[in-house]
């Protein structure tokens, strides 16, 4: 006698025979630790599911891809009324400009970061490229930071033009970070 | 939840299919998860999957691939090649475990 609650195999679909060009372009354009993230997250999540990503960074997110200065991303509470502290409550805003609180609340968010087992900014690209994705520079950013290929990550593919990123980003689903 | 019949004995799996009960699997079972999607068994997918195993049995979660290349030891690059397109969710289920919770 069969079990009435005994189905046929039942096979996840990983979705290997749809033919999808689903691609998705990240534009990284913030340099601060806590902006960092959100890109990068996106990003390898979207490789994890087979989706293609370039990441273009530009303005202050060259930070995250300049060799010297992608271990070094800061957090500020300055300006950002969302920081709570440990102890219950809002950061006053007076308080946020105080020497060494960029100092303590970038060292809090790297603990925090580290402790949900997620790398640092540099360690997550190195995966984002093993895993696929694509590093693109801005030239624009380049030239006002002064800035060449050899200032960048060796993994960064080039540095390009609003008009080949337009190529790039065609028909790709774009995120402005 | 509902079962299915896989190496010749009944088995709980949920919606999509994932093993729900841990000590359901063996490395027989292993091998008919990973024909159903397609996955071809090297020594190499082995000690990946052995990997995934140990490690649920040591935290109660599923490694996600970042952890499979931090703890495990297996690069990211090769985890996509073994399991392509979708590591964490291929890996995660033909080892009998759930998908990955995690972001990263």
């Amino acid at each position: 006698m069969t079990d009435m609650q005994t189905q046929p195999a039942v096979v996840p679909d990983f979705g290997d025979d749809d033919e999808t060009d689903r691609k998705l372009v990240i534009i990284c354009s913030k340099g601060n630790l806590d902006m960092a993230y959100p890109g990068l997250i996106l990003a390898n999540s979207a490789l994890g599911e087979g989706i293609a990503v370039d990441l273009f960074f530009t303005f202050w997110g060259f930070d995250m891809i300049t060799k010297s200065r992608q271990q070094k991303l800061t957090f500020t509470p300055v300006g950002n009324t969302a920081m709570h502290l440990p102890i219950g409550g809002r950061m006053p805003q007076w308080l946020s400009p105080f020497p060494g609180m960029t100092w303590v609340a970038t060292k809090m968010m790297r603990k925090q970061i580290d402790d949900l087992g997620v790398p640092p900014v540099d360690e997550f690209l190195d995966q984002i490229v093993a895993s696929g994705g694509r590093l693109w520079a801005c030239k624009m950013s380049a030239d006002m930071q002064k800035l060449t290929m050899e200032d960048l990550r060796d993994d960064v593919e080039d540095i390009i033009t609003a008009a080949d990123f337009m190529d790039l980003s065609e028909g790709a689903q774009t995120l402005f970070i | 939840m509902s079962t299915t019949t896989l190496a010749g004995r009944e088995i709980h799996v949920d919606a999509e299919g994932f093993l729900t009960e841990y000590d359901e699997w063996d490395e027989e079972l292993a091998q008919q998860l990973a024909d159903q999607i397609g996955v071809e068994m090297t020594p190499e997918h082995w000690d990946v999957i052995r990997f995934l195993r140990d490690d649920y049995a040591e935290t109660g979660t599923t490694a996600t691939t970042r952890r499979v290349n931090a703890v495990g030891g297996f690069p990211v690059k090769k985890q996509f090649a073994l399991f392509p397109k979708k590591p964490g969710k291929k890996m995660s289920y033909i080892a009998g475990l759930p998908k990955p919770a995690g972001c990263v």
